[in-house]
């Protein structure tokens, strides 16, 4: 068997989520990488992941925004060498492979947890209240993974030759505009070993800069419950939870988040979970390993100073 | 320009969901059902559209068993002004629905399909791609807003490092995300006005779809429980449990 994975690149960097996809697709069979658009850097990171086989590079320019329509058809195009193709539950990976599935005729598994065998996995449903195993019975598997249930391939160790994909008819339905990304010095969510969290207690998006100074003697990523987003206090790209993203960090620090199951989706295969919360009865407390009940307005000053002591 | 919402029947998004003892499934049974939250949203979007003069009319269609009229009864509610029920007892897989949509969309030729970006039952986030795959279409994912200009949509999407636009060719499949819009409660006159809507129930035969699984679920289970720890009395008590116990820090 062998399994082709599409990475999601920037530069020289394969993002974490990828390298969980090829982890993934290590228990499944020799592992080839698909690197698509114009990066150079990036067809090296690929082939120094270890477990990787072969990389293959299509660097056509227009496949440099990852738009879904020539995506897809690439992937189709691959398709016929592999028994499964996999990615990673990130958005490029959510909005291109169903895509892909389609034309193959086949049903995509999405956010896939664990791989039990070639064609039996377990997924996440109702936002992760219930796990489901799945049998396909098609002939070829459309995978997206769940980054936060497989620990992502080494970065280095491999050395895998690279090839240059066949070029493949673009379609011509759909053109990227731009991109407005928030811009952080912090880790990102999905790959940081410490998250904090804030939700609707902290009232408004100037106080988020509260977490700030802990985040950063933590070297934590900052997110989000779905209702802080929802009122504006922080961008979307900040949002956890089972719409947003599936962050399993060593430590997550919930602040002023109640709990809801969607957000509790999110982040509850966390190894430690902390909260703090006035509200005693929130259901936050009820996954917590340590929680505080205390105004989060004292609390956080408090723990920045606390954590900055030698 | 005619829009097509297609709207799911699930468990309503505030019921803690239970699996069934003998593992085969999730309870709906005397469960509360509502239309899928991210549906409304694309309800609401098309609505929005005709009321700024862009739609002439909305179409909603839903598919499932027959009392998914109710959850077409709820977009008419809203401002749909009629509805297509396609109906079987078969379970719809998001492949099988993207095919009964495709024929539908092939009789009713809408100039823009507006849709939730995920059902919150199977959690998929696939039907919209997946649609637009097999008519061909330009696809707008986990959409912020929409604008449409022409024969052309611009659509600002939620990605994973912030936003993105991108510009689609019409028709083509919009899919919601959370922040398109908030929408509204249907009023009681637009209730008592929608049960007059008419709504056309087909079969999947009608439509020439076979709508056969492809995914056999083989058991469903509890996730594993997290325990509930600790209550501690201060943040240093706090920080000293994460360096000494946890050592996470």
């Amino acid at each position: 068997m062998t399994v082709l994975v599409l990475l999601d690149h920037e530069g020289s960097v394969i993002k974490q989520p990828s390298r969980s996809a090829v982890a993934a697709a290590m228990k499944l069979g020799e592992v080839h990488a698909l690197v698509a658009g114009t990066n150079p850097e990036a067809a090296a990171a690929a082939a120094a992941i270890a477990g990787v086989a072969k990389v293959i590079v299509a660097g056509d320019v227009a496949y440099d925004h990852a738009m879904a329509e020539p995506l897809a058809a690439l992937l189709v195009a691959l398709a016929p060498g592999y028994t499964h193709l996999l990615a990673g539950s990130t958005a490029i990976g959510k909005n291109v492979m169903p895509r892909a599935a389609a034309l193959l005729d086949v049903q995509p598994i999405s956010d896939v947890a664990a791989v039990i065998d070639a064609d039996t996995f377990i997924r996440p449903i109702y936002a992760g209240n219930a796990l489901a195993t799945v049998r396909s019975s098609d002939a070829i598997k459309v995978i997206t993974v769940r980054a936060a249930s497989f620990d992502p391939a080494p970065s280095e160790g491999g050395h895998a030759p690279i090839e240059a994909a066949a070029a493949v008819a673009i379609p011509s339905l759909s053109r990227f505009v731009s991109a407005e990304l928030s811009k952080s010095e912090r880790p990102e969510l999905t790959a940081a070993r410490v998250v904090i969290s804030g939700g609707r207690g902290m009232q408004n998006g100037e106080n988020f800069k509260l977490l700030d100074p802990i985040a950063d003697l933590l070297g934590a990523a900052v997110g989000a419950s779905r209702a802080a987003v929802d009122a504006g206090f922080v961008p979307n790209d900040y949002q956890v939870g089972q719409t947003g993203k599936i962050v399993a960090p060593d430590l997550y620090v919930a602040i002023g988040i109640s709990g809801a199951i969607q957000h509790l989706a999110g982040m509850k295969d966390s190894k430690v979970i902390v909260a703090i919360n006035k509200d005693e009865e929130a259901p936050i407390f009820q996954v917590a390993d340590y929680g505080l009940v205390a105004d989060l307005f004292t609390a956080l000053p408090e723990l920045a100073d606390e954590l900055a002591r030698p | 320009m005619k829009i097509l919402v297609p709207v799911k029947r699930v468990v309503d998004y505030n019921v803690k969901v239970r699996v069934k003892a003998d593992g085969s499934g999730v309870e709906t049974q005397g469960v509360k059902m509502s239309m899928n939250p991210f549906d409304e949203i694309a309800v609401e979007e098309a609505v929005r559209l005709k009321e700024k003069g862009i739609a002439t009319e909305i179409v909603a269609v839903s598919l499932g068993l027959a009392n998914c009229a109710e959850t077409i009864r709820t977009a008419l509610a809203m401002g749909a002004d009629r509805g297509i029920l396609v109906e079987t007892d078969v379970e719809l897989q998001p492949l099988a629905v993207a095919k009964l949509l495709r024929a539908i969309v092939q009789k009713e030729q809408p100039g823009l399909v507006v849709m939730g970006k995920q059902a919150i039952d199977d959690d998929m986030n696939a039907t919209g791609q997946m649609l637009a795959a097999l008519l061909g279409w330009a696809q707008g994912t986990f959409a912020s807003k929409v604008v449409i200009d022409g024969s052309k949509a611009v659509v600002t999407r939620e990605v994973d490092g912030g936003l993105e636009t991108v510009e689609i060719h019409l028709p083509a499949i919009v899919t919601t995300d959370l922040r398109l819009n908030e929408p509204r409660y249907a009023s009681l006159p637009n209730i008592m006005k929608a049960r007059k809507k008419p709504i056309e129930t087909m079969k999947p035969a009608d439509l020439g779809v076979d709508p056969a699984p492809r995914l056999t679920t083989v058991s469903v289970a509890e996730p594993p429980k997290r325990q509930a720890g600790v209550k501690l009395k201060s943040v240093a008590e706090l920080v000293a449990k994460l360096k000494l116990e946890a050592k996470v820090i």
